[in-house]
C-alpha cells in the first residue's frame, strides 16, 4: 500500500532522515518509536507530503506521490492525518468540522454528509456534542473529534502524529480505546507515539527510528523482550 | 452714556461673535454649499483609495504568504521569488517616503496632463494605502497557527480552499481592529489633497477662511471629520460584536 524507497529530508543544512526504506500493507499497524529528533513525525508527515522529501520515493496505491506532476490533494483525501495538537477549526462547530472537507470538496452532499457526521460521533462516542465548538472540549474529546474528522473522508490509511502527546493522563486512555477499535476494524494505521502499551498490544510491527533510520523492527513480542540494537535497549530502559 | 451702551453688546457677545462667525463661516451666500461640495470629494477620494488600497493590499498579501509557504515547504519558486522582491520594493518605498511627495510625484509625473488632481490622488492615497493593508492582511493570516493549515491540507482540501475557508473566517478578527485604523488614518490623510488641486473639503474651508478672516471654516470642518470618524468607529464596533457573538454561540 505504502512504499517508501531511498527517503531522505534535510531542513537546511540539517539531514534528518538519512535513506528511510519501508513497505507498510493494507491492514497493518505500525507504530513507530524513538527519542524526540529522531525524525519519526518527519518520517510520518513525509508519507502525505506535510514535508516535501529531499530525496527518494514514496508510492502509494501504485502513484508516485513524490512526483511533481501527482495530484497531492487527490492523494491526501485516502490518507487521515490526526495531529498531536489536535487541530480542530475553532470557528466552526463539530458537525461543521466533520463535514467541511466532504461537502467543500463535493465527495457528499450536506445531508449525507450530515448522517455520516452523526455516525461518526457516535462511534467516538460524542453524538451530544455535535453543535459543540472545539473551545468548549476536553483535550480527549477534541482528539476523539479530531479522529472522526479525519475518517469522515473514508480514508485507506490512518496516520496518528503524537496523538495523545498534548493531553492530560487521565485523557489519553479515551483516545487509545478508540485507536484500538479501529485497529480491530481493519483500518491500516501508521502511528507514531511513546505508548509502549499501546505498541504492544495492537502494533502488528514497531519500527525504531533513531538518528533519521529504522535501527530496528518486529512484531511486538520479540521487538519489547529481546531488542538486538544498543539504542533501542538503552531507549527501551528509559521508557518502560 | 453713549458709550457705554454700546459697549455692552460688545461685552455679552462671545457667544454672540461665534454665531456671527458661523453665519459668515457657514450660512452667508450659501457657503454651506462648498462644504458638503468639499465633503463629498474627501468621501469620493477616501472610498476610491480604501477599494484600491484592499485590492492592492489583498494582492501583495496573497503574494507575501504564498512565498513564505513555498519557502517553508522548501520549495524555490522562481516567479513567486521574484514578485515577493518586487513586493518588499514596492513596501519599503511606499512606507519610506511620506505621503505628501508620493502624491506630488503622481501628480506631477503620471497625471501632469489633468487640472483636477482627484483621479491622481486616489490612485496616490491607494497606493500607499495599499502598502499598508498588505502587511495588516499579512500579519492576520500569519497570526493563525500553522496547524490549522495542516489540518486543512491533510484533509485533501486546496490551499486556496483552505485559506477561505479555514485560515481568513479566523484571520479577519485579527485583521479588522488594524484595518480600521487604517481607513481612519487615510480619511484624514485626504486632507492634503489640496496641494494637487483638489477642492475637498479642507482647501474647500481654507478658501472660505482666506475670505472672511477667522479660523471659523477650519474648526466647522474639523467637526465635519469627527462625526465621519465617530461613524466609522461605531461601524467598526458593530461588525467586532458581531463576530464576537459568533466566537461565543
Amino acid at each position: 500500500m505504502i512504499d517508501v524507497k531511498g527517503l531522505r529530508k534535510s531542513f537546511g543544512d540539517h539531514e534528518v532522515l538519512k535513506g528511510i526504506d519501508e513497505h507498510i500493507s493494507k491492514g497493518e499497524k505500525v507504530v513507530i518509536i524513538g527519542a524526540s529528533g529522531s525524525g519519526k513525525s518527519t518520517f510520518l508527515r513525509c508519507l502525505n507530503l506535510l514535508e516535501q522529501p529531499t530525496a527518494g520515493t514514496i508510492t502509494f496505491e501504485g502513484t508516485d506521490i513524490t512526483d511533481p506532476k501527482t495530484d497531492v490533494n487527490k492523494l491526501r483525501q485516502k490518507m487521515g492525518m490526526v495531529f498531536q495538537q489536535f487541530n480542530l477549526f475553532p470557528h466552526l462547530s463539530v458537525r461543521e468540522n466533520i463535514k467541511l472537507a466532504p461537502v467543500k470538496l463535493g465527495l457528499a452532499s450536506e445531508a449525507e454528509a450530515d448522517k455520516r457526521a452523526m455516525e461518526l460521533l457516535e462511534r467516538v462516542g460524542l453524538p451530544d456534542k455535535a453543535d459543540s465548538y472545539p473551545r468548549q472540549l476536553s483535550g480527549g474529546q477534541q482528539q476523539r473529534i479530531a479522529i472522526a474528522r479525519a475518517l469522515a473522508m473514508n480514508p485507506d490509511v490512518m496516520l496518528f502524529d503524537e496523538p495523545t502527546s498534548a493531553l492530560d493522563p487521565e485523557m489519553v486512555g479515551e483516545v487509545l480505546e478508540i485507536m484500538k477499535e479501529l485497529a480491530l476494524e481493519g483500518m491500516t494505521m501508521v502511528v507514531v507515539t511513546h505508548e509502549m502499551g499501546f505498541a504492544r498490544s495492537v502494533a502488528t510491527r514497531v519500527l525504531f527510528v533513531d538518528q533519521g533510520i529504522i535501527a530496528e523492527q518486529n512484531e511486538p513480542g520479540e521487538f519489547f523482550s529481546n531488542p538486538q540494537h544498543p539504542r533501542l535497549r538503552e531507549f527501551l530502559s528509559k521508557v518502560l | 452714556m453713549f458709550t457705554r451702551l454700546a459697549a455692552a453688546p460688545e461685552e455679552l457677545t462671545g457667544l454672540a461673535k461665534l454665531w456671527d462667525q458661523f453665519d459668515t463661516a457657514f450660512l452667508t451666500n450659501g457657503r454651506w454649499q462648498l462644504y458638503f461640495k468639499g465633503l463629498l470629494k474627501t468621501l469620493e477620494l477616501a472610498a476610491g483609495a480604501v477599494i484600491l488600497g484592499i485590492v492592492i493590499g489583498i494582492i501583495i498579501a496573497i503574494i507575501k504568504v504564498s512565498a513564505q509557504q513555498s519557502r517553508d515547504n522548501g520549495k524555490h519558486n522562481l516567479v513567486l521569488m521574484i514578485a515577493e522582491k518586487i513586493c518588499n520594493l514596492y513596501l519599503t518605498i511606499i512606507r519610506g517616503t511620506p505621503v505628501m511627495l508620493q502624491l506630488l510625484i503622481i501628480y506631477g509625473g503620471v497625471f501632469v496632463s489633468m487640472t483636477d488632481g482627484t483621479l491622481a490622488g486616489i490612485v496616490g492615497f491607494g497606493i500607499n494605502s495599499g502598502a499598508y493593508v498588505a502587511e495588516i492582511i499579512r500579519a492576520g493570516i500569519q497570526s493563525i497557527d500553522r496547524g490549522q493549515t495542516e489540518a486543512g491540507r491533510s484533509l485533501g482540501l486546496t490551499s486556496g480552499m483552505t485559506m477561505r475557508l479555514i485560515i481568513m473566517p479566523q484571520a479577519i478578527r485579527n485583521i479588522l481592529p488594524a484595518l480600521f485604523n487604517e481607513f481612519i488614518t487615510l480619511l484624514k490623510e485626504t486632507s492634503v489633497a489640496g496641494y494637487i488641486a483638489v477642492n475637498e473639503v479642507v482647501k474647500m474651508a481654507n478658501g472660505i477662511k482666506a475670505k472672511i478672516f477667522n479660523i471659523m471654516p477650519l474648526m466647522i470642518t474639523a467637526v465635519f471629520y469627527l462625526i465621519m470618524v465617530i461613524g466609522l468607529t461605531q461601524l467598526q464596533k458593530v461588525i467586532e460584536r458581531r463576530l464576537h457573538e459568533s466566537d461565543r454561540r
